[in-house]
């Protein structure tokens, strides 16, 4: 394991000692005071790296990250796992806007809130599928033009029908998880709300006990309380929209 | 069916029987089914299906096909034209939004055509290029701003740390043309004319196919709003790599590739399920601002490690001198302007055909812009949209752009013949389309000829228009606005492009 102490130090002299490190053969990252620090991960391809982070980072933390384990002891700015493919990003804290944009793989867990299009243009391919876990509440525009993947809203300590707007909207692949519930008048008019089935219990079941282990609490017993699931009506919505 | 809902056919198929040897073939090129055979093996159109693509007049060997306008489609009328009543008649139908394909057709001025290159006469002699030295030889990406160099132990040695760029043999890129929108085997024969000519062509946004990427040194990669195949092996297999913001045809709107063109091989491709619209919104959701921008471009470095040119494509919009000094400044290294005759594989007709503005006035504005604030050495300029001919390219460089991108005229080249009926994904021609029976009559050995052919034609004129200009190396060309004058173009027009009447 190395130690790197970010104090004072820009994201792209952060980012360049990361990437000696694992020059260097060096399998787990520790670093400690970030502040602010944009990028941290981005591009990585390596199934064995495990980077801690304590501090607050900036934006972009994961960005095209193939495979990294990341956990962050802190909070995060927007585009936490931006067009992730895979790996694991852990955020003990809250994180910004645009969390998990575009990707196509990996787990993304947050402990609390988020902010604004979070898990917008997800998509999934095959075995690759990915997955959000907010603890908190999220913002609006929540999975908007979704084209698959799973996203987890757990609305811990927040109200359980969700004040976010267009929840959705132009979805047309995936799923959403909300514990609680929203009101029709939130969600996009390309997605229905449905009551959760036995395979959405298998599939939460074992999403929430990763998640439980994550941040040291038994996830699993909140499949006892109100769940509902957003999913597309179609995956070609806009295909009656054009004039042949 | 009530006669409302009929429409005439927009054209008229004609068989002469007397010539028809009843062989079949044009039968089996049409990817429209606009014609059958019947029992007789007589050829019989169906009208209303033809596109007039005209692959079945190419294919037949007895010329029996012809292929004309409907006649007595209806009472002439100059402003009421056929095309809109009947698109009016459409919309009555469905109640959506008129869609089309390639580059606007409309009537629009063509500032090309009103200005006229210099020549060199007496005073200062030309240049013959068969026979002397003439560079076309260009560079993508960005410019110090000034050459330290410092003579140590009898040798010169360049003192600045030069940023990355690409060295194309001539300053043309095959347009961005994405994998989903046509076929893998255009893609092919545009990647292997690229390596041979020793340019680059720009895969567009739906992804990077595995057989491209042994031709990575000759690659551009998108990263668009829907994202669609960008992973970190995506960025590595590049030469360089485009954020694509805005395109010409259809500027501020996002794509819609229809899920009936997302078979299994597009759909790896993208990554995203099979049979499911692809569907790239109009923003990146992470890039609301310039800073954003800059963040984005920034995070492309980072991924791959300062190697390679992070360049950004704009539509030509009203305030494009603006936003391309703001591109530059968000450390972009080269920007892609792309005027409003652009292509595209399917565009509203409606934004197609009037939103944005002419490639010259945006090019001209442009440089001119990046000169005044000197910033115009931080990046490449591009003009892409509309491109027909040598000429062309060598105006719209004495306007300012550096570079070149040829789409529409790539296709032409391929074998397109601009029927406009891309996003119907039954192009005959096999460039559009991702039916198998039509794709595998595309071969990437033949095509990708007529596409190196069709640079080394271009580049050769352009050696001959430099030389008439006694210029010697593309550098001297490149926003020279002296050496262009324009004909019965307004005072307003000319104070945008810099160059003066014919005659002055």
């Amino acid at each position: 394991m190395i130690n790197i102490n970010a104090l004072n130090m820009d994201s792209r002299e952060l980012n360049m000692q990361i990437k000696e490190s694992i020059a260097n053969g060096h399998k787990e990252i520790n670093i400690i005071n970030a502040l602010g620090q944009r990028f941290i991960g981005n591009g990585i391809q390596n199934k064995d790296l495990k980077i801690t982070i304590n501090g607050t980072v900036g934006n972009d933390l994961g960005m095209f990250m193939d495979g990294v384990d990341i956990e962050l002891f802190g909070n995060a700015q927007d585009g936490v796992g931006n067009t992730l493919n895979s790996g694991t990003i852990c955020v003990h804290g809250r994180a910004g806007d645009v969390v998990g944009y575009a990707a196509r793989g990996g787990k993304i867990f947050i402990e609390k809130d988020v902010g604004y299009r979070v898990g917008i243009h997800m998509k999934e391919f095959k075995t690759n599928v990915p997955t959000v876990v907010v603890g908190g509440s999220a913002g609006s525009f929540l999975g908007e033009y979704m084209a698959g993947g799973i996203l987890v809203i757990l609305n811990l300590d927040s109200p359980k029908i969700m004040k976010a707007d267009a929840i959705g909207t132009g979805m047309h692949g995936g799923k959403i998880y909300i514990r609680g519930e929203v009101n029709t008048n939130n969600i996009g008019k390309e997605v229905v709300i449905l009551d959760i089935d036995d395979d959405d219990y298998k599939i939460l079941k074992n999403i929430l006990s990763e998640y439980g282990k994550k941040f040291n609490f038994n996830s699993v017993d909140l499949l006892k309380d109100k769940f509902i699931k957003l999913k597309a009506i179609s995956h070609r919505p806009y295909g009656n929209l054009y004039a042949y | 069916m009530s006669v409302l809902d009929k429409l005439l056919p927009e054209f008229f198929v004609k068989i002469d029987r007397d010539l028809c040897i009843k062989c079949g073939q044009c039968v089996n090129n049409c990817g429209f089914s606009a014609l059958l055979q019947d029992k007789d093996k007589n050829v019989k159109p169906i009208h209303e299906k033809c596109v007039a693509c005209q692959r079945c007049m190419f294919v037949c060997p007895t010329k029996a096909i012809q292929i004309m306008k409907f006649p007595g489609t209806q009472k002439h009328n100059d402003y009421w034209n056929p095309e809109y009543i009947n698109n009016i008649k459409k919309q009555a139908n469905t109640g959506g939004i008129l869609l089309t394909a390639a580059g606007t057709d409309k009537p629009y001025p063509i500032i090309f055509d009103r200005l006229f290159l210099d020549a060199c006469q007496v005073t200062n002699p030309s240049i013959d290029p068969l026979r002397e030295p003439m560079e076309i030889i260009s560079y993508l990406g960005e410019k110090p701003s000034d050459i330290a160099i410092e003579f140590k132990d009898n040798n010169y040695i360049l003192k600045n740390k030069l940023k990355p760029n690409i060295k194309l043999s001539s300053p043309i890129i095959f347009a961005a043309m994405s994998y989903g929108a046509i076929s893998l085997n255009a893609h092919k024969s545009l990647v292997r004319a690229a390596r041979e000519c020793g340019i680059l062509m720009n895969t567009g946004e739906g992804g990077l196919h595995k057989d491209l990427y042994e031709y990575a040194d000759n690659i551009i990669v998108q990263v668009a709003s829907g994202r669609f195949g960008v992973d970190s092996d995506y960025l590595k297999r590049a030469a360089a790599i485009e954020i694509k913001v805005g395109q010409g045809a259809k500027p501020g709107i996002g794509g819609h590739l229809p899920g009936y063109k997302v078979d299994d091989e597009v759909s790896s491709t993208r990554m995203i399920p099979k049979g499911t619209d692809a569907l790239s919104p109009a923003p990146h959701h992470d890039i609301y601002s310039i800073e954003d921008l800059a963040q984005l471009i920034a995070s492309l470095k980072e991924a791959t490690d300062y190697s390679k040119p992070i360049g950004v494509k704009i539509a030509a919009v009203h305030n494009v001198a603006a936003i391309a000094s703001g591109v530059a400044r968000a450390d972009a290294d080269y920007i892609v302007i792309d005027g409003f005759r652009g292509g595209t594989g399917a565009a509203p007709t409606m934004i197609r055909d009037h939103i944005g503005i002419p490639i010259e006035l945006a090019i001209a504005a442009v440089d001119d812009r990046l000169r005044k604030e000197k910033i115009r050495n931080k990046v490449s300029i591009v003009a892409a949209g509309g491109i027909r001919h040598a000429a062309d390219m060598a105006k719209i460089l004495t306007l300012g752009a550096d570079f070149v991108t040829i789409g529409t005229a790539s296709l032409i080249a391929m074998g397109c013949t601009l029927c406009q009926k891309c996003y119907t994904g039954n192009c005959s021609w096999g460039i559009a389309t991702q039916r198998p029976d039509l794709v595998d009559r595309l071969d990437p050995e033949e095509v990708s000829k007529k596409l190196v052919n069709l640079v080394r034609g271009w580049s050769l004129e352009l050696k001959e228009i430099m030389g008439a200009l006694g210029i010697n190396a593309i550098e001297s060309l490149i926003g020279n606005r002296e050496r262009l004058r324009a004909l019965e173009l307004s005072k307003e027009t000319l104070d945008v492009l810099g160059v003066k009447p014919a005659g002055r």
